[in-house]
């Protein structure tokens, strides 16, 4: 898909080009986790970008002051969304598995 | 429990993405090692240094140059760059009268393959609404003063046209050749947010 690259020295891609991509390693992880559903062909590009447009546009209306900007909130949304409506994953499996795992004991690496 | 500081809420995107990908890896949907391969290949493999090649190339080849400007999707496949985001990429051409700045005020769209991740400013809503009503006083305060005598195109991006800046090559690097030019040329000149500096 694309060239093999350095990863340091000379020829590596020019970190100070670029900030930090993702803030937190869930972003990266809803990242890589459409874009390899994408690549196995789970859903179509155009798909993914309508839920996503849908999820931003919905937030922008909303004006919510108490719900500050953040992409990659909109990003898994619209991926959760997408999965939805093609019956793969349901948003309600999701959200009882995330509660779930929130009930871990303390230790886990989710209560610092 | 213990969760005191998530009750009452819905739980964190942290919780829910973790729960998805459990989901999917559960049905054999996704391998968390292939998904492991795709976040390493965008963070260290794909990025401005594709554009960049582009640029410099552009700068040294007149013919490709003009292929470039003519139809960007192709003429940056020929250098082996494509993928998801890259098709439709129009390139469009910065002069000492002309500047462009890229846009997408609807969502996201960013030509991954030459660019790499889009970066947090790119995607906030003040940038998106306020790049198209003032772009001048914008790219000012990114630090980016052009005088009043350029004329400034704000270009935004859809699923049909991704926009690549091509910047001017910047004066006293005559000398350098195709591959040391490649370090001078950041993301955000191929935004066209910044201009190349000649070191």
């Amino acid at each position: 898909m694309t060239a093999p690259l350095d990863v340091d020295g000379a020829a590596a891609p020019p970190r100070a080009n670029g900030e930090l991509v993702f803030s937190e390693p869930w972003e990266s992880r809803a990242f890589g986790m459409a874009v390899t559903l994408y690549e196995a062909g789970a859903f179509t590009w155009p798909q993914f970008r309508r839920a996503l447009i849908a999820r931003i546009a919905a937030w922008e209306n909303a004006r919510d002051q108490d719900r500050p900007w953040s992409y990659y909130h909109h990003w898994l949304a619209a991926l959760e969304d997408v999965l939805d409506e093609q019956g793969t994953v349901s948003c309600d499996e999701v959200a009882t598995r995330a509660l779930t795992l929130a009930q871990r004991p303390a230790g886990h690496d989710h209560h610092h | 429990m213990t969760t005191s500081s998530e009750s009452g809420e819905t739980p964190s995107a942290a919780l829910r993405t973790e729960a998805l990908e459990q989901l999917l890896t559960e049905r054999g949907l996704i391998d968390p090692e292939i998904v492991d391969a795709f976040i390493t290949n965008y963070e260290t493999n794909v990025g401005p240094l594709n554009g960049a090649k582009v640029v410099a190339k552009a700068w040294t080849d007149p013919e490709y140059r003009r292929r470039l400007l003519a139809d960007g999707t192709s003429a940056i496949k020929e250098l082996g760059f494509g993928g998801p985001q890259g098709e439709h990429i129009v390139v469009v051409e910065n002069t000492p009268t002309t500047h462009n700045v890229v846009v997408c005020t609807l969502c996201s769209c960013y030509p991954w393959p030459v660019l790499g991740l889009p970066p947090s400013w790119y995607k906030d809503p003040v940038y998106r609404a306020r790049v198209v009503k003032e772009p001048r006083t914008v790219l000012s305060e990114m630090g980016l003063d052009l005088g009043d005598d350029v004329q400034i195109t704000v270009r935004d991006s859809t699923s049909e046209v991704r926009w690549l800046v091509l910047p001017e090559r910047p004066a006293g690097t005559e000398h350098l050749t195709e591959e040391e030019l490649v370090p001078l040329i950041t993301r955000d000149a191929m935004v066209g947010v910044a201009k190349v500096a000649a070191a």
